[in-house]
């Protein structure tokens, strides 16, 4: 049985986050958390290949206590176990710290075939830690994955290269990150949530990891980026003209401002 | 960390040819350099691109190393990282630069973890500091912030994001030097087995986008738009709900999900603008927007804006600006 690990994020929603623009930070209180949309894809693509050949599969997040509930609602949605690495010394980590926490938890799994990850989440928008995951496990990885044609010997995967599409092949254990396109995530059946909420979330912590992983490469103390302010640009100086009245007035003074601008025309 | 030194660009290619963020990157890179005093190297791995070599020069590199096997042709993940990473650990450079693409955006990270050393992704500024460090500007949260970064490894790398940077102007003058390097191969762990091209617009590439929204009524009536786009040269654009509903196929999809663009004019048309989709377009150098409610986000970053229904509005448009053309 091919064993699947989803490493997944819980993020905020984005349409209800809020920004403060004076203190130049992210108010993460202000919306619930949620699987990133990304790794819903990932979780879904993994669960298919299990329906289809019989698999095992374990979702993992590195994250605060409240986490858990991503990793309840994964497996509401059809994973098999969730372990969630929980410590403060994992906090204020970034990709390339996150991702050998990651991959230590995985080692610590023992054989895994099968790492599938989001292409990318939705706070941090790097699209790093997959594949920094594979470089740290020294397995091939193939990103931007938006089909599985094949899952036996060996795996065959569709790699979207901004326009072109590579058919790749890879033995296992392999990682991919999956776009949007490769499918659609199920919506969990109610009695599918009320087992999830009685399932165990196994917890991880920072000594726990520390036997098969180096804990000064843990969180902040182990990042080699840091952040040095954030800010929240107000509107980005756009003029701002904003026309109105019948549409045959207001088409014109539209198509002034675009000949006025160079813009009226094929500007090629 | 004062053993590394001078700026170094990936050079990105895939069948034979260089992708244009790579001069952009040689652009910025010159202008980095040239502060720090230091040299503008540029590693390009290829099949037979001796002139393309030749041309990285031109746009501002002072040396190329150049990695040439018929294998390289194409992307080869695992080896292009092994030499990337051997030729780094030999140069040793304080800042290595790859462009944000999906080939650049796979192979960095695993560059970055094989020496150990931080990367930030997509960026769309770098600066220097007082102490010479790389401060790399970057969007995150849906593009509704933007964090700034520093390094303590070294090299620095970033990611930097197609159609930012500025590339130099050509100069056939300039010399520098092309070393060839020795290929080290081992298994690539990865085949590609076939490559199918979609024949499909690249709106990442387009000058001129029109978008349609969910203010259209049905999947016709993006031939309202074409007109206009074909007055305009431009492409048709779509926001995500009218590709999840299978109106527009996905290639001219604008958004988070979608593709980024950063076109000389975009032209909204029955978007609302949400925060994904603001999120793809919102550095557009001309935003226009034509939407029926006043409220709509979108005219939050347009720069012209109509308040109507795009039905009426874009017709009038698109005879009006047919009509002044010459010819």
């Amino acid at each position: 049985m091919i064993s699947i690990v989803v490493p997944i994020k819980q993020v905020p929603d984005m349409e209800r986050v809020k920004f403060d623009k004076e203190k130049g930070t992210v108010d993460r209180s202000s919306a619930p958390g949620e699987i990133n949309p990304f790794d819903l894809n990932a979780l879904e693509a993994a669960v298919q290949i299990k329906e289809k050949l019989g698999a095992t599969v374990t979702t993992i997040s590195m994250g605060p206590p409240q986490a858990e509930a991503a990793l309840r609602d994964a497996l509401s949605r059809g994973a098999d176990r969730g372990i969630l690495l929980v410590d403060r010394a994992f906090a204020g980590a970034d990709t390339w710290a996150t991702s050998y926490t990651l991959a230590s938890a995985i080692q610590r799994l023992g054989q895994t075939d099968l790492i599938v990850c989001g292409e990318k989440t939705v706070d941090g928008d790097t699209g790093q830690v997959g594949p920094e995951i594979a470089e740290w496990l020294d397995i091939p990885h193939v990103a931007y994955v938006s089909e599985i044609r094949n899952v036996g010997e060996k795996m065959v995967v569709v790699c979207d290269m901004e326009g072109d599409r590579y058919l790749m092949e890879s033995r296992f254990p392999l990682l991919i990150t999956v776009t949007k396109d490769i499918n659609s995530p199920r919506l969990p059946s109610f009695s599918d949530k009320l087992k999830a909420r009685k399932a165990e979330i196994e917890k991880c912590t920072a000594e726990e990891l520390s036997a098969v992983a180096d804990a000064s490469r843990f969180g902040l103390k182990g990042s080699p980026t840091r952040l040095s302010k954030i800010i929240v640009p107000s509107e980005e100086g756009r003029k701002g003209e904003i026309f109105r009245g019948n549409p045959e007035e207001t088409a014109l003074r539209l198509a002034d401002a675009l000949k006025e601008g160079g813009l009226s025309e094929n500007v090629k | 960390m004062k053993d590394h030194k001078g700026v170094m660009i990936y050079a990105e290619q895939r069948g034979g040819k260089i992708h244009p963020v790579s001069y952009e990157l040689l652009g910025k890179g010159r202008e980095i350099a040239d502060k720090l005093n230091v040299e503008l190297s540029s590693v390009l791995l290829g099949s037979q691109m001796v002139e393309e070599a030749q041309e990285l020069i031109y746009y501002g590199a002072d040396t190329v190393f150049l990695y040439d096997h018929a294998n390289f042709r194409e992307f080869d993940l695992i080896n292009y990282k092994r030499n990337i990473v051997r030729l780094i650990e030999e140069v040793r450079p304080e800042i290595l630069l790859l462009g944000a693409t999906h080939l650049g955006r796979s192979l960095g990270p695993r560059i970055a973890v094989a020496l150990s050393t931080g990367l930030t992704a997509d960026c769309i500024g770098l600066d220097i500091d007082e102490q010479d460090n790389l401060v790399q500007i970057r969007p995150a949260f849906s593009g509704n912030i933007l964090a700034y970064i520093r390094t303590s490894t070294r090299p620095q790398m970033a990611t930097i994001r197609y159609k930012v940077m500025q590339k130099r102007e050509r100069d056939p003058g300039r010399r520098g030097e092309v070393v060839r390097k020795d290929v080290e191969l081992g298994d690539p762990l990865l085949a590609l087995v076939g490559k199918e091209s979609s024949s499909g617009v690249n709106i990442a590439e387009a000058d001129v986008i029109v978008s349609g929204g969910r203010g259209l009524k049905k999947p016709e009536d993006f031939k309202i738009l074409e007109g206009l786009a074909e007055v305009l040269g431009g492409v048709i654009g779509s926001s995500r709900p009218l590709v999840d509903d299978g109106w527009i196929g996905k290639e001219h999809q604008v958004g988070f999900s979608g593709n980024t663009v950063k076109p000389k004019l975009y032209v909204a048309c029955g978007v609302s603008g949400s925060p994904q989709h603001l999120a793809g377009m919102r550095t557009s150098d001309i935003i226009v927007a034509v939407n029926s409610d006043p409220s709509a986000p979108i005219f939050r970053i347009a720069d012209y804006g109509v308040v109507g229904d795009l039905y009426e509005v874009v017709p009038k448009l698109t005879d009006e600006l047919r009509r002044r053309q010459p010819g």
